[in-house]
């Protein structure tokens, strides 16, 4: 009980503290009330209209389940689906979970802070939902566990906190997709999630975003890793958004624990983008990749990235792409900091256009100049990201294809 | 047919190629010599089509299109194709890919890729990482699933190992229909009269020479074309002379 009120007193000094980073948003303009929705039995998913369904299906949502080992849809403030179909794979939604369960409160709010900003402030005093994913022991997924995060009421501010937990040795991926109903414009969806990866497991987290031209976006995530763990966080948004600001960070707590952010971003005109990337390297042996891909069209792309070796032997690689077709600004912060002896760590920065040079042979072998850009463009958007289920990515090729034909 | 007419060609501001006369009849194939810098890629990269390289005078007339001016793609559509002495790499495009697009549709990848032993090349980026050899059989490969018409070929031997230059010299060799039947055709005599496709290849060590019997051989000195002939002769001359000595001779 102490806990609790510590907590409120903390998230109440900072509900006016703004963030670090990204555009402030006044939260007052925004309605956080209650909002009851349905609760839809899984054939009923099938039968939301097409245009709805179409905007789950880009956020890579398979409404059929077929290849999915679970689902989580939260629709504005409330769960209208939950449920786990894979052995050893619990899909539980946070409010239930914060009632029934005691071992949750040793996951919650544990690794982001209620004070951070006044956005990790709001989820905690008027907390929507969310999921608590978590693998037992020694279990595996076959499928993807797959979560929804839908707004559909306008000049909403969703708040929503997650938890995932892969227990020691065990093997859990998670698609998250966040959409607006086709015909909302402007909301603020606030997102924590807290990831922990705890011995020799592996967890791979994909998240695409698909929102309107008018949405503020600030998830707040941090994850642990623990000894010989591994930790894939994919990050996809290829639509057009108002402004994202986000600086996901993890820590490599164990020996030979391994992190890799991956992200591919397409900034539209208007569309503001501050994302990060930071993994603490605190053991011997720890790994980090961040790779990001980032395109304006017109838009504002904010990279950034830190790596912070603090033992020997760990090695760390940053690699940011930019290209700018149509105008806008790529930004690159690219940011190594080794503490000890015996680090290896580089990083790689570059933001230009398409070489012409690779036009003109494209064209030579019988494209057109608008084929042979695309074709660059595609190629370039097209990371092998590493360690993931084949299914998986080709789930997340899919979401870029289904997106690029939107661009 | 290619008809190269009193060709000028300027690049960076600079004359690198003038009174260039050039034609190529179907199913000839010809041999380009030169020293380094003469001028053999700029205009293998004019006949392609690179707007770097600018016509100041002179046309290109190719199976009767005047393309002096066209753009590359025009030109590849045409039937003309390039194996490249340096292509670009393009990153996230997988040579299978690359392949496919070549053949302008549905192809099959892995057997032409076996042709040519790349077949584990197949899911790397294209020209990424790829030694000097690696890319001449990747040119290769991309012109076979092409199958133009004219073929430009620079240097397509240079820095290949023994082993593959045969395999290069023989593909080569198929490609200008030097080497096999065409389907229909009765003796030797007779597969010449339905070959059609046209070569120009430029080579600097002349082992191409072996496998591929040539119908003409040229010299490109200084951006001009200084001599005609059999392209054996012509390169016994450089080889036993030199260059500046064999051009000497011709004029
Ligand atoms: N971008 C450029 N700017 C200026 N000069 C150039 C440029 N590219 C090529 N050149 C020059 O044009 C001339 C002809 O070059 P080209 O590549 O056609 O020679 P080449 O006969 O193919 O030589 P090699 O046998 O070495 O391949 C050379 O003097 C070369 O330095
Ligand atoms: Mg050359």
């Amino acid at each position: 009980m102490r806990d609790i009120d510590e907590m409120k007193e903390k998230a109440l000094k900072a509900v006016d503290k703004k963030a670090m980073f990204g555009e402030d948003i006044d939260l007052d303009e925004y309605d956080r009330a209650y909002v009851p929705h349905q609760y839809m039995a899984e054939e009923e998913i099938c039968t939301l209209p097409d245009d709805v369904q179409q905007r789950l299906v880009m956020s890579g949502l398979d409404l059929s389940e077929k290849e999915r080992g679970g689902t989580y849809f939260q629709k504005d403030t409330t769960v209208v689906h939950c449920h786990s179909m894979e052995q050893g794979i619990e899909v539980i939604p946070m409010k239930e979970a914060l009632e029934k369960y005691d071992w949750v409160k040793d996951y919650f709010w544990k690794l982001v802070s209620v004070d951070q900003d006044k956005y990790t402030a709001s989820a905690y005093l008027e907390l929507h939902d969310g999921y608590v994913i978590r693998a037992l022991p020694g279990s595996k997924s076959v499928y993807p566990i797959q979560a929804c995060l839908y707004l559909d009421k306008e000049g909403l501010q969703q708040n929503v906190h997650n938890l995932i937990i892969a227990e020691e040795g065990s093997e859990l991926h998670i698609i998250t997709g966040c959409a607006t109903a086709p015909h909302m414009k402007r909301g603020v969806h606030v997102g924590i999630s807290e990831f922990f990866v705890k011995k020799n497991a592996k967890l791979s987290f994909t998240m695409i975003h698909n929102w309107a031209e008018d949405m503020m976006v600030r998830p707040r995530s941090v994850g642990r890793v623990e000894e010989g763990a591994v930790f894939i966080n994919n990050y996809i948004c290829m639509k057009p958004v108002r402004s994202i600001q986000m600086y996901p960070t993890t820590y490599l707590d164990g020996d030979n624990a391994t992190a890799m952010f991956y992200s591919v971003i397409v900034g539209s005109p208007g569309s503001d983008f501050d994302v990060g990337g930071r993994i603490w390297l605190n053991k011997t042996g720890c790994r980090a990749e961040i790779i990001q891909r980032a395109i304006s069209n017109g838009g504002r792309i904010m990279n950034r990235g830190h790596l912070i070796g603090k033992a020997p032997d760990i090695k760390a690689h940053l690699e940011c792409r930019g290209l700018i077709l149509k105008g806008g600004i790529i930004d690159s912060i690219p940011q190594l900091e080794g503490h000890v002896e015996g680090v290896d760590m580089s990083h790689e920065a570059a933001v230009g256009k398409i070489a012409q040079e690779e036009i003109t042979y494209l064209m030579s072998r019988g494209l057109s100049a608008d084929e042979a850009t695309s074709t660059i463009v595609r190629g370039f958007l097209n990371i092998d990201i590493k360690g993931l289920p084949e299914q998986l990515r080709a789930e997340i090729d899919r979401a870029i294809e289904a997106s690029k034909e939107a661009m | 047919m290619l008809t190269i007419e009193d060709l000028r060609v300027e690049l960076a501001g600079k004359t690198v190629l003038q009174h260039i006369d050039l034609e190529i009849k179907p199913g000839e194939t010809h041999i380009l010599f030169g020293p380094n810098g003469s001028g053999k890629t700029s205009l293998l990269m004019t006949i392609m089509g690179y707007q770097q390289y600018r016509v100041t005078h002179g046309k290109i007339v190719f199976k009767g299109v005047d393309i002096t001016h066209a753009p590359i793609d025009e030109r590849a559509k045409l039937g003309i194709g390039m194996s490249y002495q340096r292509p670009p790499t393009i990153n996230g495009l997988k040579t299978r890919q690359m392949i496919e697009i070549c053949a302008g549709g549905k192809v099959d990848v892995e057997g032409l890729a076996k042709s040519l032993n790349f077949e584990s090349f197949l899911d790397r980026d294209v020209n990424a990482g790829f030694s000097g050899g690696e890319i001449k059989r990747s040119e290769l490969l991309q012109l076979k699933a092409q199958n133009p018409d004219l073929m430009l070929f620079d240097e397509p031997e240079s820095g290949v190992d023994i082993e593959n230059m045969a395999l290069i010299g023989k593909t080569i060799a198929a490609l200008l229909q030097k080497n096999v039947p065409v389907e229909g055709a009765g003796p030797m005599v007779e597969y010449k009269k339905h070959r059609n496709k046209m070569g120009l290849i430029i080579t600097h060590t002349g082992y191409i020479l072996e496998y591929v019997s040539p119908d003409k051989g040229q010299v490109l000195f200084n951006g001009v074309m200084a001599c005609t002939g059999n392209p054996n002769e012509i390169f016994k001359c450089i080889k036993d002379e030199g260059y500046e000595e064999c051009v000497k001779c011709a004029i």
